[in-house]
């Protein structure tokens, strides 16, 4: 990824999650970080998944579900260039330089199906990957980069990396105030 | 392939080191049979791999599923009925294989059931109660298992002892309690161990539930709830309700699997024992004669071809596999789908879930403490338990609601209908309703249909050269009608819980696929039963064409209950060892006649 495609992925990631009275933006608590890490490893280059030909047309009609033969890093790759030229068309300019309420009726538009960001592009699927990525960045251990201070996990009220609740089992019902634990060890 | 080289010949060799396969390896070991091991996987066990310090981890174990085989290395392909060309699974779905010893009984969640006496019976209890048009319906193709709950009852209870299985009887000798599920089968003792803790949402359901009639219990789990020495002589600790069960190993020593239960008693010492890791059986080797079989050809990790010679053979790998092998071996002919003849492939069935996702106003449902397998559930809706007459289907589901899984990244999409998906609406919506949601689960009955099967695809292949499977399978119109029905008493319990919002969902109303995961409960193919036309193994799960194989997992049950199969699996997996060890090894041959 370039500047550009990293500046851009800022900018949606940070309407996806923005900053807010809940807690701090997606960028803020390293979710950038965190894809690039993923991106630089196995899940990167779909090191788990079947990958061999011939690629069919129904495979999504068949399974309900989109599926792909490019890897993730690729994906992103492809993505981002396609959201570029569709706005540079559309509004003449970055992404990142729009004003939020556009940017979030251009996302919300890939999500829903009412933009398509060219024709090689399933931009439904795309929008699924960057939503599923950086909420992944924000509720998974800051061990892989993102949730810093365990925002995430305060937000919503979820302890963490503890593996031991027989102290609690028997107070069903109560609000319990548990400060999250990472597999991160304090320093 | 490079260097074919040959093993010492054993007297038995177990293919895929699961459940299965360490019960079997245990068994027949201890009655002294030289035995060796073969899985595809590497060596794995709580300790170096999931310990306290690594195993709470919802993005590697459960996001990721490092602990499943990749589809990479071992997927199949799908369609829905025989005219259109399948596709391959190219990322996980239900077909859930361990990528390493132990299989899915390592990373399971840990529901450890016995099946329902119906369920062995469905055919012949449906035409006795409900007519001959019921179980004919031109679509079902019902036949019994050629055991009843009775014959293996004892083998559920060697089961139980060994997993430690926390619990309470509902049924003692044919005693009813109210305390636990009274319509299950007798039992001859209590469980192992007392069932874990009441947790929120079993609250909720218990009292919405029993004011309505029904009978609330909790579900058998395989997470210990006190300190518990198995048969074997293993301990295990009592289950901290970390929560990190389902998709991960269990660091406490808790939850039951090969790892925890067998693996200490088969590894230590074991001079009648040899493992082999790494390395994936590609064949069964049949004999001249076609009667039997001679031995297994695996690839080992230097990608050299072996041969591993043994008297006897068991195929104990997952469900999906066990089918591929036979089909790949030739044992046993395949099945046609247009004539219903043949048996390798032969009723494939799933599991049948609707249910509802609800949500509460101001609780502290607390998710995050929890184990895999705890949960509140009745039985009035599952199996037979229910008057079918003025039905249009036979079957039922258990509902279920679960305490487990409070994990952010994935519940995430358990936000109510109409939240924003993202944005400071999603956050609002999720910082609230974290802690105040519960599913109804119903997880139904599986009837098997005359064109849904297994067998090899024309197309694709895996890294080895070899076809995958391919899945033809498409939601009979009796299981359609089910899961209507327990979705519309679901709602039911969901408004008498107190739920603001519901919904209600049902995967049963659109076509099957393999890409979503209603369950990772796939069953059948190799199905067990009383007549050699209609069944590939008999009630001891041994091939009916070549005796000296015995094929043994889900891809026996000719049919699914309202429940997980793991328990069944246990119990067929010993009392496939006991009769080898008793009169097969006595005197080779069927065990029974056709």
């Amino acid at each position: 990824m370039d500047d550009e495609d990293v500046r851009t992925l800022k900018a949606v990631f940070d309407r996806l999650i923005p900053e807010d009275q809940f807690g701090p933006s997606a960028s803020k608590v390293g979710c950038l970080d965190f894809l690039d890490a993923q991106l630089t490893g196995g899940y990167g280059e779909a090191s788990t998944l079947y990958r061999e030909g011939p690629e069919q047309p129904h495979e999504e009609q068949m399974l309900q579900k989109a599926q792909f033969i490019a890897i993730p890093r690729e994906r992103y790759r492809a993505g981002l260039q396609a959201l570029r030229a569709y706005i540079l068309e559309t509004d003449g300019a970055s992404f990142a330089d729009l004003p939020p309420s556009r940017q979030d009726e251009i996302l919300a538009g890939m999500e829903q199906g009412t933009i398509k960001l060219g024709m090689a592009l399933n931009t439904g699927a795309f929008f699924e990957l960057m939503l599923t990525n950086v909420r992944e960045g924000y509720f998974a251990d800051p061990y892989y980069g993102g949730n810093k201070d365990m925002a995430g996990w305060k937000m919503i009220g979820f302890p963490g990396a503890r593996y031991d609740y027989r102290a609690y089992t028997d107070r069903t019902g109560q609000k319990l105030n548990l400060v999250p634990v990472s597999l991160v060890p304090k320093n | 392939m490079t260097t074919r080289r040959t093993n010492p010949k054993v007297d038995a060799v177990i293919v895929g080191f699961g459940w299965a396969g360490s019960l079997m390896a245990a068994e027949l070991s201890r009655a002294n049979m030289n035995v060796v091991a073969i899985d595809r996987g590497p060596w794995r066990d709580t300790f170096p791999d999931t310990p306290l310090t690594a195993d709470p981890d919802e993005l590697r174990w459960k996001t990721r599923r490092e602990l499943l085989a990749p589809p990479h290395d071992t997927t199949l392909t799908m369609r829905n009925t025989l005219d259109q060309t399948a596709v391959p699974q190219r990322d996980f779905g239900i077909s859930e294989l361990g990528g390493g010893v132990g299989g899915q009984g390592f990373q399971w969640a840990g529901m450890a059931w016995r099946f329902n006496p119906w369920d062995f019976r469905v055919r012949s209890e449906t035409i006795e109660r409900y007519g001959m048009a019921r179980a004919e319906d031109g679509e079902l193709q019902l036949q019994d298992w050629g055991i009843t709950y009775a014959e293996l009852e004892p083998d559920y209870d060697r089961w139980e002892q060994i997993a430690g299985v926390a619990g309470q009887a509902g049924n003692l000798r044919g005693k009813l309690t109210s305390r636990g599920n009274p319509f299950e089968g007798p039992r001859s003792r209590e469980y192992p161990t007392p069932k874990l803790k009441t947790l929120r949402m079993m609250e909720i359901f218990n009292k919405a539930t029993s004011e309505m009639g029904l009978h609330p219990f909790t579900i058998p789990c395989a997470n210990v709830s006190q300190a518990y020495v198995n048969p074997l002589g293993v301990t295990m600790a009592p289950c901290t309700y970390c929560g990190f069960c389902s998709s991960y190993g269990c660091g406490n020593y808790s939850k039951a699997s090969p790892q925890t239960c067998v693996f200490p008693a088969l590894l230590n010492n074991n001079p009648n024992f040899r493992l082999i890791t790494n390395a994936c059986v590609t064949r069964v080797n049949k004999a001249a004669d076609g009667k039997s079989v001679t031995g297994v050809t695996y690839i080992d990790q230097n990608g050299s071809e072996v041969l591993q010679p043994a008297d006897i053979i068991c195929l104990t790998a997952f469900q999906m596999e066990n089918v591929r092998l036979m089909l790949l071996s030739g044992i046993g002919k395949p099945y046609d789908p247009l004539t219903s003849e043949g048996v390798v492939g032969r009723n494939f069935s799933f599991q049948t879930v609707s249910g509802a996702d609800l949500w509460f106003e101001e609780d502290h449902i607390n998710p995050f403490i929890g184990a895999g397998g705890l949960g509140s559930q009745i039985d009035d809706y599952n199996s037979d338990n229910f008057d079918h007459s003025s039905l249009d289907f036979i079957g039922g589901a258990g509902i279920l609601t679960l305490s487990r899984d409070g994990t952010p990244i994935a519940n995430a999409n358990k936000l109510p209908p109409g939240t924003p998906r993202w944005g400071s609406g999603f956050k609002r919506a999720y910082s609230n309703y974290y802690q105040n949601y519960g599913v109804l689960f119903n997880q139904g009955t599986s009837m098997p249909i005359k064109r849904g099967y297994l067998d090899l695809d024309p197309t694709y292949k895996d890294p080895f050269g070899l076809p995958l499977l391919r899945l033809t399978y498409d939601y009979a119109r009796n299981d359609r009608a089910m899961a209507t029905f327990t979705m519309n008493r679901a709602i039911q319990i969901g408004k008498r819980m107190g739920a603001s919002q519901f919904s209600a969902f049902n995967f049963a109303e659109k076509p099957f696929t393999t890409a979503i995961g209603a369950s990772n409960h796939t069953i059948g193919g190799a199905v067990m039963g009383a007549d050699p036309t209609s069944s590939a193994v008999n009630s001891y799960l041994q091939s009916w064409d070549c005796h000296n194989v015995f094929v043994v997992g889900a891809s026996a049950f000719p049919n699914n209950g309202g429940y997980n199969p793991t328990g069944t699996v246990g119990a067929l997996a010993l009392r496939a060892a006991r009769a080898i060890c008793g009169n097969y090894a006595r005197k080779p041959g069927a065990l029974q006649k056709g």
